[in-house]
């Protein structure tokens, strides 16, 4: 019995594990909120783009000494809004304008990192994330940016809704649906930079949409997709760290693969729509051919 | 309280386009576009593809501003928000599967009137039931709009339109794609709405729907070929003028044998 109760308790004995938890849930969350607009608006580019942006901004902050996250916000808050000034000219593609800015910023990145002696674990824990290593203060600016973007999104629920929805009847009803779009963009941009710390540069575009994917799965409207996406985000994260603390993985990867395991049962199980479902009755015809 | 007896020769002007030169980058889509639509009136919009049906709509929903020339709406000038113009889009426009019950995307048609911040009351939402029970959606409220077959799919958006208490309808082509049953129901509300005052303008490539059951309709490519009655629009010359190719007019009651 204890051994049970131990397997459970165990991990969160230790400070760092429990600051850890706090920070990937509080960025599951935010997450899982914000994707539910990513997956409908197939935003799932971009938002692996700006986390690859704000590694630049990261670098360079480094490199004169300030706050990487700042300079993470600042680049990936830029990109995002020149993406969206790009994509609204119409000259070249969205997707095109995000693979030109976001090479561009990561590349700056790199440059800038190649010039320093001493470059360090500090930078490499933010393309693959240090969810054990933040801290107190990492925690409240994550809570602190991350109640920010819920309270945006629940205050101005029904103007993105209606944007993301139908820009054209939205702007007919005297909305203003680029300040809207170009504020969704923001709000994704906040996100990754929140994000990054806990899952690293390279693992944030799974936050965003694994969860919100798998909920768009099970449930049929936006507030419940919202939410069920943010208890699948929890509970992968919940998991994850269970599993890095037992099978001694990385936090980041471990919550990620959970995530990604979660969206394959829901993907094969789901009611109605799973695969299985498709696949079995269909087996279960006779075909009754009188021979 | 006085009662004023309106003349059928005076009635007042839903729309009146005058002199509408509109485009994009360069590109003129309609060059000095004129017409008039009266009140209560159900109105086609025919021309072929490219002609600047939808530049136009835009235009008079305030969406796209003209280079030259005015859009009056009920005697003044449309802006976004205003409420008098309802709008249905193209249905390969609408995104048929995102997360939004039918009722959901009526009651969009109050957000403009609620302006930022402010959510739909009880008000709103008994606004919203009526436009869906006047477009006999009722019982469909709850599903989910990509649900929806194809005409019950253009009366979703009507619905919107109504429950936004627009006076002036533009629908863009609300008749393609649909089978002869969904079509008929479509254009019997449609009757019904003028019926009960509102004015219809319809983007449509039927032309033999405008021909026989619209009061009137506005021929163009990119300038305004005729407009008037749909008899004395669609004339083998203007038709051809508009298309650009010869076409065969047959008078109503002509009966086509088949081999």
């Amino acid at each position: 019995m204890s051994d049970i109760a131990d397997f459970f308790a165990d991990p969160w004995r230790l400070e760092f594990m429990r600051r850890g938890l706090i920070a990937a849930v509080l960025v599951s969350v935010v997450a899982a909120v914000v994707g539910s607009y990513v997956i409908l608006k197939g935003m799932a580019f971009i938002s692996d783009a700006l986390p690859h942006a704000s590694f630049g901004g990261v670098a360079i902050a480094f490199a004169l000494g300030g706050s990487l996250y700042l300079g993470g916000a600042i680049a990936a808050v830029v990109t995002a809004l020149l993406i969206g000034f790009i994509s609204r000219r119409g000259l070249i593609k969205s997707d095109t304008a995000i693979g030109i800015l976001f090479v561009g910023a990561f590349a700056l990145g790199l440059a800038v990192i190649s010039r320093q002696d001493n470059y360090t674990g500090d930078l490499f824990a933010f393309v693959f994330g240090s969810v054990l290593s933040v801290t107190w203060d990492d925690v409240w600016l994550t809570a602190a940016i991350g109640v920010a973007i819920l309270a945006f999104v629940v205050v101005f629920y029904k103007e993105l809704l209606f944007t993301a929805y139908d820009p054209a009847m939205a702007a007919a009803s005297g909305l203003p649906v680029a300040a809207f779009q170009y504020g969704l963009l923001v709000l994704v941009a906040l996100t990754v930079v929140i994000a990054i710390q806990t899952i690293g540069v390279i693992l944030v575009v799974a936050l965003l949409i694994t969860p919100a994917a798998t909920a768009q799965l099970l449930v049929r409207s936006l507030p419940a997709i919202m939410g069920l996406g943010a208890a699948i985000g929890t509970a992968s994260s919940v998991i994850g760290l269970y599993l890095a603390w037992h099978a001694d993985l990385s936090a980041s990867a471990s919550i990620v693969l959970t995530a990604t395991a979660l969206f394959v049962l829901a993907f094969l199980f789901a009611p109605a729509r799973g695969i299985l479902w498709q696949v079995v009755p269909r087996t279960n015809v006779v075909h009754s051919r009188s021979s | 309280m006085t009662l004023t007896i309106e003349h059928a020769s005076h009635r007042e002007c839903a729309v009146d386009v005058s002199g509408l030169t509109a485009g994009y980058n360069g590109h003129t889509a309609l060059d000095h576009v004129t017409f008039t639509i009266e009140r209560g009136c159900l109105a086609g919009l025919v021309g072929p593809n490219g002609s600047g049906k939808s530049t136009l709509l835009k235009v008079m929903l305030g969406l796209h501003k003209p280079w030259s020339g005015s859009v009056l709406i009920f005697g003044h000038t449309e802006r976004p928000g205003h409420g008098d113009v309802g709008y249905t889009p193209q249905t390969e426009l609408v995104d048929w599967t995102f997360p939004v019950s039918v009722f959901d995307v009526v009651l969009m048609g109050r957000y403009g009137k609620l302006g930022l911040v402010r959510r739909p009351g009880k008000g709103d939402r008994d606004v919203a039931m009526a436009a869906l029970e006047r477009v006999h959606l009722l019982h469909l409220a709850q599903r989910r709009i990509g649900e929806l077959s194809g005409g019950e799919q253009r009366r979703a958006l009507i619905a919107r339109a109504l429950a936004q208490d627009a006076e002036l309808l533009l629908l863009d082509e609300p008749l393609a794609g649909l089978d002869a049953t969904a079509q008929h129901d479509l254009l019997r509300l449609l009757e019904e709405l003028r019926t009960e005052g509102k004015t219809l303008f319809v983007a449509t490539h039927d032309l033999s729907c405008v021909a026989a059951d619209f009061d009137h309709a506005v021929l163009i490519n990119r300038r305004v070929i005729a407009f008037g009655r749909p008899a004395d629009v669609f004339t083998e010359e203007k038709l051809s003028e508009a298309f650009q190719r010869h076409l065969f007019v047959l008078p109503q009651g002509t009966t086509i044998i088949g081999p």
